[in-house]
């Protein structure tokens, strides 16, 4: 399957990446490449196959929904990018 | 013999016989990593002073009869693990300031049983790499041989136990992570069973192969951190609830009439012949302690890095949207809310991983989904079963760990799909959940360490161990190559 570069760019836009137009020839040509050598699981017939997404058989785990102590607001925002003291500061939205 | 070339377990014997104390032992590491660290680049960030306030807790405790067997061995953490109060960046500029507000699980286990840790260890940017050069801020150097890669991604852990600046270290494992720079460097590196040890706290790459696992320079070494790091845990829905053996336990019993599979695929074309030679010459050593060999059918073999390559970018791809420049990480001061995410994910992350986002976005996106994530699950489905068959006839798999030596520095950077081939061994296990250990088996003309693999069933950790253990005693790898000169 051959990927162009618009789809390239619309790729980049949905992963909100902003591309520089070398960068989104260079992902072109590479992905291309890769996405070449994936084509290689054609060959395989899976036809009706169930898909694997975990290896160990797992459940749900469920636990009791039990109040516990969580992060101290003041350690949070130690992280934040910009804050006021109490809320994360965020640029405009609307 | 220096401190610092010394293994964990002797070192805690030494402790356990005063003859010398954490704080000893925890500087000894410390001036190493000063002497020859300007060589290597295994760190990111390092804690002398913790360090050392946590080995005199850790020399208190023993005096006051607490303390347990590796209580006081300092350890060194892969940087995709979260450490309170310690700058936690993945390898990553997109988390160059992240200072995590808690612990991982598995190093919340290391601190409870007094392990002093000497700070967090160079990888490649978020995990993804095989030679940790896609770090983003700087290369690290083989011991071995300064102008090759120590693999990758948990270069640095692996550089800096064959370069002496660490006895123990933990590392990742999402497709050869822990194996790959094991086998690069000469050290025991193993990769426990997806849900053995708790990914809590584990910066997320792709969740259902993610497993972090010890590092270390010898077997019985894995052997006890992996019994200190492995067990259920409340905060991770994925480990599993089952008891945690000693897996010390194991060392030294008997290996007659263990049967081990030697995969046909992983002896086929472009196997390097020294590769093949030295993980030949170690499975003799294990017939001639009275296992059987069997040879095994893997077909799918071939069909793993495409497979791999779809589902771990698209797992990526979801995991690394949280990185918004909104409530921690790296965020450019834009107006709007659409152009902060745009400049600030840009900025953040390196070519490698815009790369596997790129490609994890596109194969889950509308119309593609089907042809390249289903079907690559399905693929999966595939490759276990071929794995639960090769189980069938024997205990335990053997082959190489990788394709041939560690490469040189900067000689694959251009192309990642060769980059993503040399994981051809090592990544099919993670896609099983099976355990993979690797153990050093032998030099390379050129001095470069080679790995050979022990690949087990869910859960017979103890299996690998076994069986490295019995190579471990006659290859005396460690004796035979002391330490690299630096």
């Amino acid at each position: 399957m051959k990927i162009s570069r618009q789809e390239v760019e619309h790729v980049a836009a949905l992963a909100r990446l902003d591309l520089t137009p070398d960068r989104i020839e260079l992902y072109s040509a590479q992905m291309n490449d890769i996405l070449g050598y994936m084509d290689k699981l054609a060959e395989l017939d899976t036809q009706g196959l169930p898909p694997t997404t975990h290896a160990t058989a797992r459940t749900n785990a469920f636990r009791e929904d039990q109040a516990r102590p969580s992060l101290e607001r003041e350690q949070v925002l130690l992280n934040a990018p910009a804050s006021d003291g109490e809320a994360i500061i965020v640029p405009r939205v609307i | 013999m220096e401190l610092y070339e010394l293994t964990a377990s002797r070192l805690a014997e030494m402790m356990a016989r005063g003859e010398a104390s954490s704080e000893e032992i925890t500087r000894a590491f410390l001036e190493r990593i000063e002497a020859v660290e300007d060589k290597i680049g295994a760190f990111l960030t390092l804690c002398p002073d913790e360090a050392l306030d946590q080995a005199r807790r850790a020399d208190e405790r023993r005096r006051a009869g607490r303390a347990e067997k590796l209580t006081g061995v300092p350890v060194a953490v892969k940087d995709v693990i979260t450490t309170q109060g310690l700058r936690t960046t993945c390898g990553s500029r997109i988390l160059e300031n992240f200072v995590p507000p808690f612990d991982a699980t598995l190093v919340a286990k290391l601190k409870a049983a007094g392990l002093p840790i000497l700070g967090k260890t160079n990888m490649d940017e978020f995990a993804m790499g095989s030679s940790t050069e896609h770090s983003a801020f700087h290369p690290t150097n083989n011991p071995w041989r300064l102008t090759h890669t120590p693999g990758g991604s948990s270069g640095g852990s692996a550089a800096a136990l064959a370069a002496g600046q660490a006895p123990l270290a933990l590392g990742t494992d999402t497709g050869g992570s822990i194996r790959q720079p094991a086998s690069h460097c000469g050290i025991v590196g193993l990769k426990p069973t997806y849900g053995r040890v708790s990914r809590y706290g584990l910066v997320a790459f792709a969740s259902s192969l993610d497993q972090a696992g010890p590092m270390t320079r010898s077997v019985r070494d894995a052997a006890e951190l992996l019994g200190l790091i492995a067990g259920y845990d409340p905060l991770d829905s994925t480990s599993v609830d089952r008891p945690v053996p000693d897996y010390t336990a194991c060392l030294g019993q008997e290996i007659k009439g263990l049967r081990i599979g030697l995969p046909r695929e992983f002896f086929a074309q472009g196997l390097d012949p020294e590769v093949e030679a030295a993980v030949r010459g170690a499975i003799g050593i294990l017939e001639g302690l009275g296992a059987e060999l069997v040879e095994v059918g893997l077909p799918m073999t071939e069909y793993g890095v495409a497979t791999y390559y779809i589902i771990a970018p698209a797992e990526a791809s979801s995991n690394l949207a949280r990185y918004d420049g909104i409530k921690y990480g790296l965020r450019l001061k834009e107006d709007n809310l659409r152009d902060t995410y745009f400049k600030s994910r840009s900025a953040g992350f390196g070519p490698e991983v815009t790369r596997r986002i790129m490609l994890g976005t596109y194969v889950l996106s509308a119309g593609y989904y089907d042809a390249y994530y289903l079907k690559a699950s399905q693929a999966r489905t595939l490759l276990v079963r071929d794995f639960e068959a090769a189980f069938e006839r024997c205990d335990v798999l053997a082959g190489p760990v990788t394709p041939s030596p560690a490469f040189e520095l900067g000689s694959k950077l251009d192309d990642p799909l060769q980059m993503y081939l040399t994981d051809v061994f090592t990544l099919t296990i993670n896609l099983a959940g099976l355990p993979g250990l690797s153990l050093p088996a032998g030099l390379s003309s050129q001095g470069l360490p080679i790995g050979l693999q022990l690949i087990g069933r869910h859960f017979e950790e103890e299996t690998l161990f076994r069986l490295a253990f019995a190579a471990e005693r006659e290859l005396d790898f460690a004796a035979r190559h002391p330490l690299p000169r630096l």
